[in-house]
């Protein structure tokens, strides 16, 4: 090889690498449009609900308090095991010294305010869609809420994927704020697709994932296999759900279903946070599961 | 209830002398008969207080009598180890039964609880009957929650 073709090459291979390391570097939200939000705690504890941030955050063996969200949780994946931190407002191991705008990117963009990424088992994938003023209710919300000092402990993961800067790649190729199901939408099925796709995140856990982790939206809400490696968490959409829309609100509410055999597993949490809600958001979930099939 | 009385002791001696017997062990199939003679009772009783059917005070008393008897019906042979999930198909037990099995008596101590209150309650009014429903299916949940696994 010539020395001129050996310096293109190399010069190439720069390039991409420099690419690369800007495709992957983090991408916080317009911090003026942010600093202009002003958020009501008591609106914030219904996007908490919605949204399920307890479910993973709270404390393991101290479920009677479900406002203490030292962490602690583990999830298994095919990744190697993530554990949910400390977001209590302890102001040295929770979030207590955060301000508002870089809760708002964590939540939404997956970015830390020392400009981390923060791996997907957060289902921020699906927060990016929510709207910021819901989330500066929930930050105040959150702010409301007791300090605990567990401190966060480490993700358990291997080479590769305890590289946090590739993340960078993987959200250029799988993070988007599109919603999933579109077309001609009711103001109620709107409403169902905001709290579905954007806060309670359905998706997360009912659809499957492809090799890199990321929902598969081909297949959306149609079953996915259970990341604990036991059972499969069921299909809502798709030949093989049959369910009515009073079926679905009704199960939301009560976790029953229509068969009266009564809700389990990590969907008993999402029950317990949804039925918390006014009954039309609801039937506005159950108006969008109906139409998502 | 004690753990005991819950299991029996011979259930105990003979799940240790035979843990070959678990892949097709009939308790599996046995308890799950009796999960849904629960849930063939509990929607009656659903169905009212969901509206989808209208309440009727003796067919609701007759079905929280049925749960009341079909929760005293003795667990003894019914969980024999080795009959869980990891170890063995066809079954949604947890494994975790097993590790903790004072907390899971101590579930299906709530749910006999809750079935009196309901034995008490289902025939004298839709708003009682009602009630007691979601207290029920809170015990219900729970024990799914902590220790049935999801289908495959
Ligand atoms: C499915 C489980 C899950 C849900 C639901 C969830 N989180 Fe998390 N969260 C995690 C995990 C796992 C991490 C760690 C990610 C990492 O280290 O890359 C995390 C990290 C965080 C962090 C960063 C903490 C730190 O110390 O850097 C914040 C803040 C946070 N979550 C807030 C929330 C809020 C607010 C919600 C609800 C809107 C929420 N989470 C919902 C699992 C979850
Ligand atoms: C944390 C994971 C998770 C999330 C988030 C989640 N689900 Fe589930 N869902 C499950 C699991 C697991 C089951 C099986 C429950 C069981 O075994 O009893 C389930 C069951 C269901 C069922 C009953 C299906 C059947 O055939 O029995 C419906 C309906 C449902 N979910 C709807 C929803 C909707 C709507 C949302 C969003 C608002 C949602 N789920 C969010 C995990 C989840
Ligand atoms: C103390 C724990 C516990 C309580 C309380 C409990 N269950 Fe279950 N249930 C289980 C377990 C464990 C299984 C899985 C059994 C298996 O597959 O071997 C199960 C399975 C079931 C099934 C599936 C049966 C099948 O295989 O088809 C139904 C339906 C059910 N339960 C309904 C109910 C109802 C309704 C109640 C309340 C009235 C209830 N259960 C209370 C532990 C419990």
């Amino acid at each position: 090889m010539s020395a001129r073709r050996t310096l293109l090459l190399g010069a190439l291979g720069l390039a991409v690498a420099g690419g690369l390391w800007s495709l992957s570097a983090p991408r916080p939200m317009d911090a003026s449009a942010l600093a202009a939000l002003d958020g009501d705690a008591r609106a914030g504890s219904a996007v908490f609900l919605a949204a399920g941030c307890g479910s993973c955050h709270k404390a393991p063996g101290r479920e009677a308090d479900p406002e203490i969200l030292s962490g602690g949780r583990e999830f298994a994946s095919e990744f190697g095991t993530f554990i949910a931190p400390n977001i209590s407002t302890d102001p040295e191991h929770g979030i207590g010294g955060w301000s508002q705008a870089e809760f708002i990117n964590a939540v939404m963009r997956g970015v830390s305010p020392d400009g981390r990424h923060y791996y997907p088992a957060f289902p921020y994938t699906s927060y990016i869609r929510a709207d910021p003023q819901d989330m500066a209710d929930l930050y105040a919300y959150m702010m409301t809420l007791p300090a605990d000092a567990t401190p966060s402990r480490p993700q358990e993961l291997g080479f590769p994927f305890n590289i946090r800067r590739g993340l960078g790649l993987w959200k250029a190729l799988f993070l988007s704020d599109d919603w999933v199901v579109t077309g001609d939408l009711t103001e109620q099925e709107a409403r169902g697709r905001y709290l579905s796709e954007a806060l309670s995140h359905c998706a997360e856990c009912h659809t499957q994932r492809n090799a890199l982790g990321a929902l598969d939206t081909g297949r959306w809400l149609e079953g996915a296999p259970n990341p604990s490696g036991r059972g499969r968490i069921p299909a809502i959409a798709g030949p093989d759900f049959d369910w009515t829309e009073f079926d679905i609100s009704a199960y939301l509410e009560s976790g029953f279903t229509p068969d009266f055999d009564v809700v389990g597993g990590t969907m008993a949490d999402v029950v317990a946070n949804l039925q918390q809600l006014d009954k039309e958001e609801l039937d506005a979930i159950a108006a969008y599961v109906m139409r998502a099939r | 209830m004690t753990l005991k009385r819950f299991l029996g002791a011979s259930a105990l001696c003979a799940a240790i002398a035979l843990p070959a017997l678990a892949d097709d062990d009939p308790a599996i199939a046995a308890r799950q008969g009796q999960f849904k003679l629960f849930s063939h009772n509990f929607a009656v009783l659903g169905g009212m207080a969901q509206g989808r059917v209208d309440y009727d005070a003796e067919a609701a008393q007759t079905a929280a009598d049925n749960l009341f008897h079909l929760t005293r019906v003795d667990q003894g042979r019914l969980w024999p180890e080795g009959t869980d999930s990891a170890s063995v198909e066809g079954t949604r037990a947890s494994p975790d039964i097993w590790d903790d099995l004072d907390d899971f008596v101590a579930k299906f101590g709530a749910l006999q609880e809750a079935a009196e209150t309901m034995q008490e309650v289902a025939g004298t009014g839709a708003d009682e009957m009602r009630a007691g429903v979601g207290a029920m299916g809170q015990t219900c949940q729970a024990c799914h929650e902590a220790y049935r696994d999801e289908a495959s």
